[in-house]
């Protein structure tokens, strides 16, 4: 089945090309010039699977977009400007960048990128209690891969879904931070954020709100603040 | 020498003549319009809009072609934000030879 997509771009120009590019292969539900048209159709319609975005569009930005979606779609990034990679690299449903002019080429490849990044879900497993082992098997791409807990160095809340960030490699999982905190040995992980979970034995250096982890800081809320301090073997 | 060209459109279009008119349709449309606005927001020392307005005609400038001059549009939509205006001259003359290219096709 084709996948269906939203064209979000201010410049009629920009809208135009994309529609060309998607051609046969993508079928285009709708185009719109402004994100805030975008937002009503999302609110009423059928769900998208991609949606092609531009960043810089005049009072409400691709990246103010994104972060009103709740359950973001698979999302390509249209710009004039190459400065924005960084950041948009930050939102885990950002699939591709494209810098127009955009190629027939450089499109396809997108289509690609697509096609091969599939959302990752959570396996509903045993609670901790029952757990025996040390291990959290999570779906990855139609897969269960096996993550070695005490591997896990934190978690990261990210709007529907939720980064494992392991020794080796960081896992995007379809899930929340409540339902892995109750996956995790309580001994080792703790919630000191809203938005992260962490473990304890791999802090590197705590300072007033924040912990150093592998290289991460993460900020550390107030009220998780003496629970954090009551797990350390303080001199 | 500013040259405009359709190379990028044409290797888009891939033989799709009525693609290819659309899109010109559009620029020959939107560009005039576009260009009006700019020495509008110009004169009402509209610097933010102008800036803004600058990042979307850019991107007509790479449609066409004009790799070089696109560079230049991104630092004089930078420049425009702080008022300075080395780049107004320069950018005004691609603006009109644009619109002569546009009244050719």
């Amino acid at each position: 089945m084709k996948k269906r997509c939203l064209i979000i771009d201010d410049d009629a120009t920009a809208r135009l090309i994309i529609k060309k590019l998607c051609n046969n292969t993508i079928e285009v539900a709708e185009e719109f010039s402004n994100a805030i048209d975008a937002i009503k159709f999302l609110n009423t319609s059928e769900e998208v699977d991609v949606i092609f975005l531009d960043i810089h569009m005049p009072t409400f930005s691709g990246f103010d977009f994104i972060q009103t979606l709740k359950n973001p779609p698979q999302i390509v990034l249209t710009t004039s400007d190459k400065n924005f990679a960084l950041d948009a690299f930050e939102y885990d449903c950002v699939v591709d960048y494209l810098v127009k002019p955009i190629t027939k080429e450089r499109f396809e490849k997108a289509l690609n990128k697509l096609e091969k990044t599939t959302k990752n879900t959570i396996t509903q497993t045993a609670p901790a209690s029952e757990n025996s082992g040390n291990d959290l098997y999570v779906n990855i791409d139609r897969r269960l891969v096996k993550i070695n807990i005490p591997d896990i160095y934190a978690i990261e809340a990210k709007g529907d879904y939720i980064k494992i960030k392991t020794e080796t490699k960081n896992h995007i999982v379809h899930s929340t931070l409540k339902k892995i905190e109750e996956k995790l040995p309580k001994h080792l992980f703790l919630k000191v954020h809203r938005s992260y979970i962490i473990n304890t034995q791999k802090i590197v250096d705590i300072e007033d709100n924040s912990v150093l982890i592998k290289q991460d800081i993460i900020p550390v809320s107030r009220a998780n603040k003496s629970e954090l301090m009551k797990r350390l073997n303080l001199l | 020498m500013i040259q405009p060209n359709l190379t990028y459109i044409q290797k888009l279009a891939n033989g799709d003549k009525d693609f290819e008119q659309q899109l010109l349709a559009v620029i020959q449309k939107e560009f005039p319009t576009e260009k009006t606005l700019y020495f509008n927001l110009l004169k009402e020392k509209k610097y933010n809009e102008l800036a803004e307005l600058i990042h979307k005609i850019k991107h007509k400038f790479t449609i066409l072609g004009l790799e070089k001059e696109t560079i230049l549009a991104s630092n004089f939509e930078k420049d425009i934000k702080e008022q300075n205006f080395n780049l107004q001259e320069k950018f005004e003359t691609i603006l009109n030879t644009i619109s002569d290219f546009l009244t050719t096709i």
